[in-house]
């Protein structure tokens, strides 16, 4: 019990130093951890980027391609789906919803999306997150466009305003635009740090709408053009779409159906399991995981190195006091306690501040990196990662207290006396 | 009556020369202070860390107060250390963080045997009583950093002498200190040795004070490994 009192008066007499010491295994723990939050943040936020869907459907392609072009707005689709096709899977009775996609129009560098009622009921990302919208109504009229937040941030775009879509390009200057029929801003989405933040939505009829005149992959001349104000639903039969996301009854059926879709007679259609091609498509990344996971573990040798000298710095300024203890008798057992106990103290003071500052920080600015970055956290608050990491600190931290304690067993007085204070 | 009595005694470090130790017959009576002399690097302070329990020899047999050290284990002659023997430095012999108070009572807190003769309620008064004859009495409370050289030798002894030890080991205590004062250190430890008959074993290299000691005994002479050629120079 003495040689507690004597630990924490010895601490408390350079409380100062002790509170560097603790400074720096702190600020190097919550570094780590905030490298393992952000690299699970990172991978989770790619593959679940789109979630609560068994299959994504499109032209037969590579299913690095659809999951490019339907989830990341990258890259194009070599074909569409015909009307027909997808009615006819839409009505399998193993189907639950669809999610359709028509794709291949854009806005000033933003790609435009038609879909239907079915995305803002039941686009799911990360888990159970849903699409939501700040304002407005879901783009269900044909001349209603539904924003992205990050759509929003860049165009200053508010409700009511005219969008004009150019045709067939989402980068840069189009060379057609549909500028004869102007869509409205009918809603403003909530960001979701998907590739959602970065798109319009307009309806399946709004998209068969602005290309109603078109011949042979043209705009209307002038007199040819039909008004926008004649056009209504009924005259706007749909033709195709390019992908549509699938949730099965049950989800015992999904492969089953995968097979039916991948063998369909009538067109050649593919169908794959967005959760997994997505996860295939992290680890083809894996080299920013590599990255992180290396950048992290250097924080961790880099705290702890500091830590190893600092605590070492600090005992071995104290041969002196050890000498004296041990003329009053102490045992080198009590004094490797000392030690240990005192260095053990402060890598446990060290690691719950470190998880303090990791914690608060963190949830102090959530809501701004969320809206940011588009960084979400997931998962338990506090992982089996960083259990590791922290009782890996809290192991070098004893480890250290006993390389000093060590040299204190074999400390013979007069080690001591030749220590000058 | 003999309080101390070493024979035969063989030590040495390993790879090393110095300090070696050869020792035919050694021994300090009940009450008895002696001066023992030996030129720097001679191994008086291994000689006192022999007789401490510090270090245990090679060879040969240590009986202080009945106990033979060298039949004991480290933790035992740790333990018996604590309990019977007073320990002062040539100086730095203090812990920082302590107060005085609390530097002197740390023995009692170590040792079984100084906390049954100093109980805790009497703890205060026996360190006040002790730090009276030191003239330290008002310095309890203060910070060793507040404290002068003499002060904390003073202070040192006061550690040393608490809860009736047998002998007091002592390493140059005074060659901090200037002439008047190591004389008036040496009286006021002599006083409470003499009434609770604790041995005392003073080591210097300075002869200036053996006078005052009832023995002086030179390192030199009874150490048959003592390296004969600077024998005699400090």
């Amino acid at each position: 019990m003495i040689f507690v009192t004597l630990a924490l008066k010895s601490l408390w007499n350079r409380k100062l130093t002790a509170f560097l010491t603790i400074a720096s295994v702190a600020l190097s723990l919550a570094l780590l951890l905030s490298v393992e939050r952000t690299q699970r943040s990172a991978q989770e936020g790619f593959t679940q980027s789109v979630s609560q869907v068994d299959l994504l459907v499109g032209a037969r392609t590579g299913p690095l391609n659809l999951i490019l072009y339907t989830v990341f707005n990258m890259g194009n689709a070599s074909n569409n789906i015909s009307w027909e096709s997808y009615h006819d899977l839409k009505k399998h009775p193993t189907v639950a919803w669809t999610i359709p996609y028509s794709l291949g129009d854009g806005h000033r560098g933003f790609r435009v999306v038609a879909t239907d009622e079915n995305f803002y009921e039941h686009y799911h990302f990360r888990g159970d997150k849903k699409i939501e919208l700040r304002e407005g109504q879901p783009a269900l009229g044909i001349w209603d466009v539904v924003i992205g937040s990050d759509v929003e941030a860049k165009l200053k775009y508010k409700m009511g305003d005219p969008v004009v879509v150019a045709h067939g390009v989402t980068r840069g200057e189009a060379i057609q635009m549909h500028d004869d029929k102007p869509f409205r801003v009918s809603g403003i989405l909530k960001p979701t740090g998907t590739a959602i933040d970065q798109s319009l939505y307009i309806s399946l009829y709004g998209m068969e709408a602005i290309h109603i005149d078109w011949q042979t992959g043209a705009a209307p001349t002038k007199d040819k053009a039909i008004p926008q104000s004649e056009i209504t639903k009924e005259k706007l039969p749909i033709h195709q779409i390019t992908a549509f996301f699938l949730r099965t009854q049950t989800r015992i059926e999904t492969l089953q159906l995968q097979r039916d879709i991948n063998n369909y007679k009538d067109e050649p259609l593919m169908a794959i399991i967005p959760g997994a091609t997505l996860s295939d498509l992290w680890r083809g990344l894996s080299q920013i995981e590599r990255v992180l996971k290396v950048i992290s573990l250097m924080v961790m040798a880099v705290g702890l190195a500091s830590m190893v000298s600092s605590l070492l710095a600090s005992l071995n300024e104290r041969r002196r006091e050890m000498a004296i203890l041990r003329a009053v008798g102490a045992p080198p057992s009590k004094i490797t306690f000392l030690l240990v106990f005192e260095s053990g103290l402060i890598t446990v003071l060290g690691i719950l501040l470190g998880l303090a500052i990791e914690l608060s920080g963190f949830f102090i600015l959530e809501s701004w990196l969320e809206e940011k970055f588009g960084f979400y956290s997931v998962g338990a608050v506090v992982t089996f990662t960083d259990f590791i990491y922290m009782g890996a600190t809290l192991l070098v931290g004893i480890l250290v207290g006993l390389i000093p304690a060590i040299q204190a067993t074999r400390l013979a007085l007069k080690d001591g006396l030749s220590v000058r204070v | 009556m003999e309080l101390l009595s070493l024979n035969q005694l063989k030590f040495s470090y390993p790879n090393s020369e110095r300090g070696r130790l050869d020792i035919e017959r050694f021994h300090v009576n009940t009450g008895e202070k002696i001066f023992l002399f030996g030129p720097s690097g001679s191994g008086k302070t291994t000689f006192l860390e022999i007789l401490a329990g510090v270090l245990s020899p090679a060879s040969g047999s240590l009986i202080i107060d009945g106990t033979e050290l060298t039949k004991l284990s480290h933790t035992q002659r740790d333990a018996f250390r604590a309990d019977k023997i007073g320990y002062i430095f040539q100086s730095f012999n203090l812990i920082p963080y302590l107060t005085v108070i609390e530097n002197i009572a740390l023995p009692l807190n170590l040792s079984h045997e100084r906390r049954k003769l100093v109980p805790k309620n009497q703890e205060l008064q026996k360190i006040q009583a002790i730090a009276l004859r030191l003239g330290i009495q008002d310095l309890l409370d203060h910070k060793t950093s507040e404290l002068s050289v003499g002060q904390q030798q003073r202070v040192a002894a006061a550690r040393s002498l608490i809860g009736h030890p047998k002998l007091i080991l002592a390493d140059e205590p005074t060659s901090a200190l200037d002439f008047d004062h190591r004389e008036k250190f040496l009286s006021l430890i002599f006083d409470i040795c003499k009434e609770q008959a604790i041995s005392l074993i003073f080591v210097s290299h300075d002869r200036s004070l053996q006078s005052l000691f009832d023995r002086v005994v030179a390192l030199a002479d009874i150490n048959k490994a003592a390296v004969k050629n600077n024998g005699g120079l400090a």
